[in-house]
């Protein structure tokens, strides 16, 4: 029989990790339920942020906290630019497409970060590193703690942009009726800017939360890509709900199944959750049926 | 698109490309020409195999290294712990390829997944079984497996760079004979109806599941064959090389830069792309990635501006000429 104070600290591990992916997960539902695409670079630009993160503690001396300010709006720049000046222009009005373009740009980015930093797993040092704070029977490390919170924040900016404010009411004009939105005079091509713009932001804002507590090498985005698909595809396809409650569940999913079968095995969980969800459910947990 | 030629163009086109390679191959001295030759078959055989499935069946897979990693691990498993003969392996590794493909298609196929989706479940299976791979024992982990060296024809071990040509260019004829059989066959004309048009290819009395796992099959085959090539040259297979993204990218960009869907294409695209990484292994020296940094400049600039691939570089730039491109 497992002992509660075994499966808890556990639990609320695999927590504080699911914001986390829930975060990157929604800049992934973003781009997805407004322009209709996959992106598959999401995990090589949270990559590229991590490095952002990294270079700016190491070199300037930047808190990742502090480095908020910095690395959104420099991811979202980067997410605009890449939608209007490669991606947009790649599509031909084939889905397919963008999935080879992302695909190419992710194979781009990663190795890239490979010739500039090496194959070499780093790490950063904060006082806060270390740090940790009881909660019940269990000993939650602070930098989880503060991404757990950050990305639930952060989760809620975006909601919030996007229900409230006049680009996210021009967001979900163009997700709902694109021909509709553009004769509303909303300009389409920047609206797509904006929503990649913005999920790649997602990523620069887990990125600080992220690294504290975590590590940066070239091939890191790989391993959160297919999680953030499989939360995307878990929670329903540009479903913004949807993709928290993915996140959660698959941070508690893959944080239990590393106690019983072990990491390496433990992460085989989430590939059969997403390979069963698309087989079986498609439209996601959470989703209407198409 | 231009018409298909007919069959026995194809098979004269075919019979000259063999001759011209083998007899450059018994002319060549160099070790690195011959190198060349034998690394750009094998990518074309890579390329081919995607082609299939990707270009005739228009089913794209992100995860090809399935079935390639499949083939390496079955032809290296079973001559080292089954004390099977690797000819006979390397039929076991194709038989094995083919019916991982058929699992993957008949689950994926049977409920209904394109487009992207497909891509992404045949990268999540590729995911599954390299952490399988690190994870059970008869895979040697993390470790990987080494073959021991047995020089000799009948080990499928050759002395020379030559022999292993020979072997690779018979795999690039079968993968070009199979290419022009889908050209010209029923079961080809019902594949590319269903790439085309899926619900009017049904109308029809094509049936699009069994044809997409024909397809599959076919393809996991001939990834299943390179699979094992890999293991008699390189003599070594771990999970990272068996299933890891690198084969998967390197299969598609091929076929995708020659042109999908074409006879010739994957043999144009992995040729050109091993010209040019080795130009820029020329230039920057061994940086390792800088192989897969073009190959993604490549797929970017390619489906931006020339989607036909180099097969069908003509066709794009009179339309541009004609300016009757729409986005």
């Amino acid at each position: 029989m497992l002992e509660f104070g075994i499966l808890f600290p556990s639990v609320l591990n695999g927590l504080t990790t699911g914001a986390v992916y829930a975060l990157i997960a929604l800049g992934l539902t973003l781009i997805y339920g407004v322009l209709h695409i996959i992106n598959f670079a999401h995990g090589a630009a949270l990559m590229v942020a991590l490095y952002g993160v990294y270079l700016l503690k190491e070199r300037v001396g930047i808190d990742p906290y502090l480095a908020l300010p910095i690395v959104v709006p420099a991811m979202f720049a980067l997410g605009y630019l890449l939608q209007r000046a490669v991606i947009n222009r790649a599509s031909h009005g084939r889905d397919e497409n963008i999935l080879l373009v992302t695909l190419g740009l992710s194979i781009v980015m990663e190795n890239l970060a490979l010739i500039v930093f090496k194959s070499d797993t780093r790490t950063i040092d904060t006082a806060y590193t270390l740090t940790t704070v009881p909660i019940g029977p269990a000993m939650i490390a602070l930098p989880k703690l503060v991404a757990f919170a950050g990305a639930l924040v952060a989760s809620a900016v975006l909601v919030w942009i996007v229900e409230r404010t006049d680009l996210g009411r021009a967001i979900r004009a163009v997700a709902k009726e694109k021909h509709g939105a553009k004769l509303m005079g909303i300009d389409v091509d920047h609206v797509y800017a904006m929503s990649f713009g913005i999920g790649l932001a997602c990523l620069g804002a887990a990125a600080c939360f992220l690294l504290p507590a975590y590590y940066v090498n070239p091939q890191v985005g790989s391993g959160f890509v297919l999680v953030a698909f499989t939360i995307v595809v878990l929670g329903g396809m540009g479903s913004f709900a949807g993709a928290l409650l993915g996140g959660l569940l698959i941070g508690v999913v893959e944080s239990l199944g590393g106690l019983f079968l072990g990491e390496s095995l433990g992460q085989i969980g989430i590939f059969l959750i997403f390979i069963a969800v698309l087989l079986f459910r498609p439209q996601g947990l959470f989703g209407a049926r198409a | 698109m231009s018409a298909p030629r007919s069959p026995t163009r194809d098979l004269a086109a075919i019979a000259a490309f063999a001759t011209l390679v083998g007899a450059a191959t018994l002319w060549l001295d160099s070790g690195v020409w011959l190198n060349f030759v034998m690394m750009a078959l094998y990518a074309t055989l890579l390329a081919q195999a995607w082609n299939m499935l990707g270009g005739y069946g228009g089913q794209f897979s992100f995860g090809h290294a399935l079935f390639f990693g499949t083939g390496a691990y079955v032809q290296a498993i079973a001559q080292m712990q089954g004390g099977v003969n690797p000819w006979a392996a390397l039929a076991l590794a194709v038989a094995v390829a083919a019916a991982v493909g058929l699992f993957v298609g008949a689950l994926s196929f049977r409920y209904g997944l394109k487009g992207s989706y497909f891509a992404l479940v045949t990268l999540a299976f590729a995911e599954v079984f390299r952490i399988l791979a690190l994870s059970v024992g008869f895979t040697g982990g993390g470790v990987g497996l080494m073959v021991p060296l047995q020089e000799g024809v009948a080990n499928l071990q050759f002395a020379s760079r030559k022999g292993y040509i020979a072997l690779v260019l018979g795999f690039v004829v079968a993968a070009l004979l199979a290419t022009s059989w889908l050209r010209h066959s029923r079961f080809g004309a019902s594949l590319q109806a269903v790439r085309d048009n899926e619900d009017a290819a049904r109308a029809v009395g094509v049936d699009p599941y069994r044809t997409k796992l024909g397809a599959i099959a076919l393809s996991g085959a001939f990834m299943g064959a390179a699979g094992a090539f890999y293991v008699q040259v390189f003599q070594y297979i771990d999970p990272a090389i068996a299933y890891g993204p690198h084969v998967s990218v390197e299969a598609l960009v091929g076929a995708i830069v020659g042109g999908m869907g074409t006879l010739w294409g994957p043999l144009l695209g992995a040729a050109a792309l091993h010209l040019l990484a080795d130009l820029t292994r020329n230039l920057f020296g061994q940086l390792p990635g800088i192989n897969m940094v073009v190959y993604g400049v490549v797929l970017v600039l390619i489906v931006m501006f020339l989607p036909r691939g180099i097969a069908g570089m003509g066709a794009s730039v009179r339309e541009v000429w004609r300016g009757r491109r729409d986005g």
